[in-house]
């Protein structure tokens, strides 16, 4: 649905965009990840075709975002980070007005309008000005006005931002249910939105692709750690696992947590590695009382990645 | 170029106009100063005539007993004045504002042409200044139940009245798309419709060519001979050239924008 190829995007000396690639799939929810100021917004932007790329290409639905731009656009919904709307409207008017230029027939405008008001929970506020609605509405009548011609594709650039915890789950819950007959991508910082939402991620750093890949992939990817709990000697377990030369390193579980009295080893090799240390344990007369991989959740994976590109 | 998307974008912004007031305040204090103007000249014509009633030597000066001349062009001259005062305060904020308040983003992701979005404000800014001049039509209807002016110097003169307006819009609305600062748009607008009018005024020092030239150039020069009841096409495709090279100047200034 979407192909992102080769795009580099210089605003003058600076490349805030370097040679990144990606597709996504009809009906995927994909999160797009990274740190402040490296880029999501600018691909969001030139997705959109507020502005083209140096280099490269963009397709959404078929067509190329810089040379068939009108018809890219007709497919897109689009929430700009800012949520910019016109102060001086009402909330109704405002959504009949995006609704009539986005091409709707008159006859549907009224309907589809008052449906995505009810989805967005909007009902309340629809005589009020927009100037004077809260953050939260302002976010929520910037979701409907993307979502109010049904398009095929919907960016959507921080989209709960300023909203309270309860708005927020009912937006989470709208975007979930978009998945399948919509193809969405979502840039958030909020990393537990992505494993509830996405199925899919992409992490950028620096203006360039850290990670693609599934979310359950990108999440058991990080798993390279694992817990032993251990009986015996506590100081000469660890001498002796540090000692191997096929651990990168070995930590005693924090105290408190789940892994107290254990240790968490990172190992070079998961198989030859592994081989090697139950041979060690045994042949010490230890015995192993608990083992198992640790669980790395998506801030883990996403620290990773984000410092490993950094370096 | 799509009717449809030119008329939500025009409903939008002359709601706007009126909805912030802008409209109602440029109009009124068109309407007090241009209001001033016509009474001033038209007591002064009374008061002419009125002497000269006695004075033999006033009552051959006929020029100055002819309403057309004494009130009618001098009061053309007094709006055509006004409203180059007063458009840039109703373009500086079309584009401007947008930019500012960040909603051009949508505006130039919707699935609407670039031109569409230009004439949408364009007709609406013109509408407002439409209806500014449309309210001195009273003036005249004044004048006719006095007394027995001229009606063809008076309709040619209006022609050049919206016709002048109509450019001094294109250049506001082209001011506009180039900064995110209403007071820089408006005092941009402002400095080069000054520049227009007073190019007329350099026309004695320069001679040849380009005096003619610059002559022609002048955006006041072009109405004259409307408000003395003739018909040019001269006059009539300057203006309508002035607009159409600033509305593509405005087109280019908004892809600009999304080249950088």
């Amino acid at each position: 649905m979407i192909q992102v190829e080769h795009v580099t995007k210089d605003y003058g000396q600076f490349r805030a965009i370097d040679d990144i690639s990606f597709t996504v799939n009809k009906g995927d929810i994909m999160g797009f990840l990274g740190p402040n100021g490296t880029g999501k917004t600018t691909v969001m932007r030139m997705l959109t075709c507020f502005f083209p790329p140096t280099q490269g290409k963009l397709m959404v639905a078929g067509y190329n975002c810089f040379e068939e731009s009108l018809n890219v656009r007709k497919k897109i919904g689009y929430l700009p980070e800012r949520v910019p709307l016109y102060a001086d409207m009402t909330v109704s008017d405002y959504l009949d007005f995006v609704a009539g230029i986005k091409g709707m027939r008159s006859k549907e405008i009224k309907g589809k309008v008052g449906q995505v008001m009810d989805d967005c929970g909007l009902a309340d506020v629809n005589r009020k000005l927009i100037s004077d609605i809260s953050r939260g509405y302002r976010q929520r009548v910037g979701i409907a006005q993307a979502l109010v011609n049904d398009p095929e594709v919907l960016i959507l650039d921080e989209p709960t931002v300023g909203l309270d915890p309860q708005q927020i789950k009912g937006i989470r819950k709208l975007i979930k249910d978009l998945a399948g007959r919509h193809t969405v991508i979502l840039s958030t910082h909020i990393l537990p939105e992505v494993s509830i939402l996405c199925n899919r991620v992409v992490v950028i750093n620096k203006g360039r692709v850290a990670a693609v890949d599934s979310l359950d992939n990108l999440i058991s990817a990080g798993t390279d750690k694992m817990f032993m709990r251990i009986n015996g000697d506590q100081q000469a377990i660890m001498a002796a696992l540090e000692q191997l030369d096929c651990t990168a390193s070995v930590q005693q579980g924090e105290n408190d947590s789940k892994e107290e009295g254990g240790f968490i080893i990172a190992l070079d090799d998961e198989k030859q590695s592994s081989k090697r240390m139950h041979a060690m344990i045994e042949e010490n007369g230890w015995n192993i009382e608990e083992m198992r991989p640790m669980e790395t959740n998506l801030e883990d994976v996403f620290i990773q990645l984000v410092t490993k590109e950094g370096k | 170029m799509n009717i449809r998307s030119i008329g939500i974008i025009y409903n939008r912004e002359l709601k706007s106009y009126f909805s912030s007031l802008t409209a109602y305040v440029v109009i009124v204090m068109f309407l007090l100063i241009a209001g001033y103007l016509f009474a001033a000249q038209l007591t002064m014509f009374a008061d002419i005539s009125f002497k000269a009633q006695t004075d033999p030597m006033l009552a051959k000066q006929y020029q100055l007993l002819n309403i057309t001349e004494t009130v009618v062009r001098p009061v053309f001259g007094y709006i055509s004045i006004i409203m180059l005062l007063m458009t840039p305060l109703l373009t500086m904020r079309l584009f401007s504002e947008e930019k500012k308040t960040g909603t051009i983003e949508l505006m130039l992701t919707f699935p609407i042409n670039d031109i569409d979005v230009i004439l949408g404000k364009y007709l609406a800014c013109f509408s407002v200044l439409l209806t500014m001049i449309v309210l001195t039509f009273t003036f005249p209807a004044l004048l006719l139940s006095l007394g027995e002016p001229e009606v063809k110097p008076i309709l040619t003169g209006y022609l050049g009245l919206v016709l002048m307006g109509a450019s001094f819009i294109s250049l506001g609305i082209f001011a506009s798309s180039l900064t995110e600062n209403q007071i820089v748009s408006a005092s941009v607008s402002f400095g080069i419709l000054l520049f227009f009018w007073l190019i007329s005024y350099s026309v004695t020092l320069v001679s040849g060519g380009l005096g003619q030239v610059l002559a022609y150039l002048s955006i006041n020069k072009h109405i004259e001979s409307l408000s003395k009841g003739v018909i040019d096409t001269e006059d009539i495709v300057y203006y309508l050239c002035f607009i159409a090279i600033f509305l593509f100047l405005t087109l280019r200034s908004l892809e600009a924008n999304r080249w950088r």
